[in-house]
């Protein structure tokens, strides 16, 4: 078990830079999300902690120990790939055995700790199936009992759950907590899923086109994003500026919003109230119901308000008092608007 | 026109193609089991030929000589191709375009150009003619092909899988052999197959650079023809064709070609 952390991490393929000045601490024993679009370095960082990408400047420390000039193969860490990478010639219980076979661990020795392994991951009848006999949870299982079978510093995960469907995600997001809890390995996982992101994660870092945007527990930076991109990528959040006055904020069309205090807020999908006649609420809006889209227990509206989409979430039965589309009052609560730096 | 006298037309015509392929060698075959020397019908069966090939001593020497320099040849240059692949791979380097394209000319240029250029180098090197200058011609020449059939099937190989081992601490040499090799396995065997084939059926080549007397046993056939055709030459031909025909035919199932299985 160990800390990680990377300082002024930088790595630039060709004119784009995958990686701007990144400087991020990874506490012990805690389970890190790294989160962000495709192509804002997330994955880039992962790769430069395993030693698969070997950034320009900068520096990678597990446990205090620089590792920059340390191959792969001697950094101490376990990794699980994206397709899982298991070994197709070899069976689940020697995939898993790989990593104490290249360090020339006794028989006895081996054959605990794969069991012991197998047990952890729940597949203690599978070690004689050929990874093509497997389902795609238990491969993935397979991937975590052999990265951790050989008790590495730290974990490192690339986007595992991402080949799953949804119902086994879930399940398998549960499994990979529980996991981890159990062994309390220092984690990294990288994902490009807010909602997992936000579960599976004690703290989060979020990252847009190779910088590192914001970073702290799951609900400290849902709660307060502070930037817009934050606001947007991690709660789909509708922006709004305008020009800050003595009561409020004065949007372009000329509607006050009460008691905001900066020039640019954020309100979440989640925190809108849609009705047909005039809310009694502060905060609200004139807009038109473009679509409502069904989607079981919670439903989504899009609206047009001034040439932009707002999107609300709520209660499928709070929507359909509503009209299928026409004119809408949206409306929220003063706490609700989240100030933010645009 | 309908589509059933299309169909019956491509019939003909794999048909022909077939016909034209294997007759000359079913009538070699046919012959060389029939008891007349000079291709008499009516056929008499009879494996005189075959036990003549026992008791010359000319034709065993040159064919046990084929055979072990043919084995010599698969290793060699089994080992050098695949560990060619495998760097092709992995690495990029400048040039790595050009050397891949340089690769594959030995395939397209006439042996008999080849033999001659070898023959003349091999001179100027002051090596000469003889069994060495054979082994490392035919290297050359079969390397080509081992490298093109491994690397085909490294093409198939998920990378990830050697960082999945390098993280499991394996260093590159673990990795190759736990595995990368068993995956390429089927292809390495299929290269050495052909690798085995192009040497072991090698005439051109051989002629050029074998001494007289140290021939390979495609050499010594085609001498012999010119001294005078015996039904003897049919029966080695055709335990070459079926030992060539076998090779092949292994060499398929292993590279897959013609199609997944």
């Amino acid at each position: 078990m160990a800390e990680v952390r990377v300082e002024n991490l930088v790595k630039t393929y060709g004119a784009a830079r995958a990686l701007d000045e990144v400087t991020l601490d990874f506490p012990d024993g805690g389970f890190f999300g790294l989160l962000g679009p495709s192509g804002s370095g997330k994955t880039t960082l992962l790769r430069a902690i395993a030693g698969f990408v070997l950034p320009e400047t900068g520096r990678v420390l597990i446990a205090d120990e620089p590792v920059e000039n340390v191959p792969v193969e001697k950094r101490g860490i376990g990794m699980v790939f994206q397709n899982y990478a298991l070994f197709p010639n070899m069976t689940v219980a020697e995939n898993i055995a790989f990593g104490l076979d290249v360090r020339k661990v006794g028989a006895a020795e081996k054959k605990r700790r794969v069991t012991e392994a197998l047990d952890l991951v729940q597949l203690g009848a599978f070690g004689a199936r050929k990874p093509h006999q497997l389902s795609g949870g238990q491969r993935q299982r397979v991937a975590m009992a052999r990265a951790i079978v050989t008790r590495p510093r730290v974990l490192l995960l690339d986007e595992p759950l991402s080949a799953l469907d949804k119902a086994l995600r879930v399940d398998m997001q549960i499994e990979l907590k529980r996991i981890q809890r159990e062994i309390g390995i220092t984690t990294i996982f990288v994902t490009h899923d807010q909602e997992e992101a936000l579960t599976l994660s004690d703290r989060i870092g979020i990252l847009k086109d190779g910088r590192l945007i914001r970073h702290g527990p799951p609900r400290e930076v849902y709660d307060d994003p502070r930037d817009s991109f934050t606001a947007t990528f991690l709660g789909d959040a509708r922006i709004f500026s305008g020009t800050r006055e003595a009561d409020g904020l004065r949007l372009a069309d000329g509607t006050l919003v009460p008691g905001a205090q900066g020039a640019t807020i954020a309100v979440r999908p989640e925190n809108f109230q849609l009705s047909a006649s005039e809310p009694n609420a502060p905060c609200r809006l004139r807009a038109h119901l473009v679509q409502k889209i069904f989607g079981g227990a919670l439903g989504t509206c899009l609206l047009d308000w001034q040439g932009e989409v707002i999107k609300v979430v709520g209660r499928d039965a709070d929507f359909r008092a509503l009209p299928e589309s026409g004119p809408v009052w949206v409306s929220w609560q003063p706490e609700h608007s989240v100030t933010i730096s645009p | 026109m309908s589509n059933g006298f299309l169909a019956h037309l491509g019939r003909a015509y794999v048909g022909l193609i077939l016909f034209f392929l294997y007759a000359p060698i079913l009538v070699m075959a046919a012959m060389s089991l029939n008891a007349s020397e000079f291709y008499q019908l009516p056929f008499r069966g009879s494996t005189e030929w075959y036990a003549r090939l026992w008791h010359n001593g000319e034709i065993l020497s040159a064919a046990w000589r084929s055979v072990w320099i043919a084995v010599i040849v698969t290793l060699i240059a089994t080992t050098l191709g695949t560990a060619a692949s495998v760097a092709l791979f992995r690495h990029d380097f400048r040039g790595k375009r050009v050397l891949q394209v340089l690769l594959f000319p030995p395939i397209a240029i006439p042996w008999l150009i080849t033999g001659t250029a070898m023959l003349i180098f091999f001179f100027g090197i002051g090596l000469g003619r003889g069994t060495p200058a054979v082994i490392i011609g035919h290297v050359a020449l079969a390397l080509p092909y081992v490298i093109v059939v491994v690397s085909a099937r490294l093409a198939t190989f998920d990378r990830t899988l050697e960082e999945a081992a390098r993280s499991l601490g394996a260093t590159p040499w673990q990795i190759t052999r736990a595995v990368t090799v068993p995956w390429i396995l089927p292809g390495i065997i299929a290269g050495g197959l052909f690798a085995f084939a192009v040497s072991f059926d090698q005439f051109v080549v051989s002629y050029f650079l074998s001494e007289p007397g140290d021939t390979t046993l495609p050499v010594l056939i085609y001498t012999s023809i010119r001294k005078g055709f015996t039904p003897e030459i049919n029966a080695i031909s055709t335990i070459i064709i079926a030992l060539s025909m076998g090779i092949m035919l292994l060499a398929a199932r292993y590279s897959n070609f013609g199609g997944e299985r």
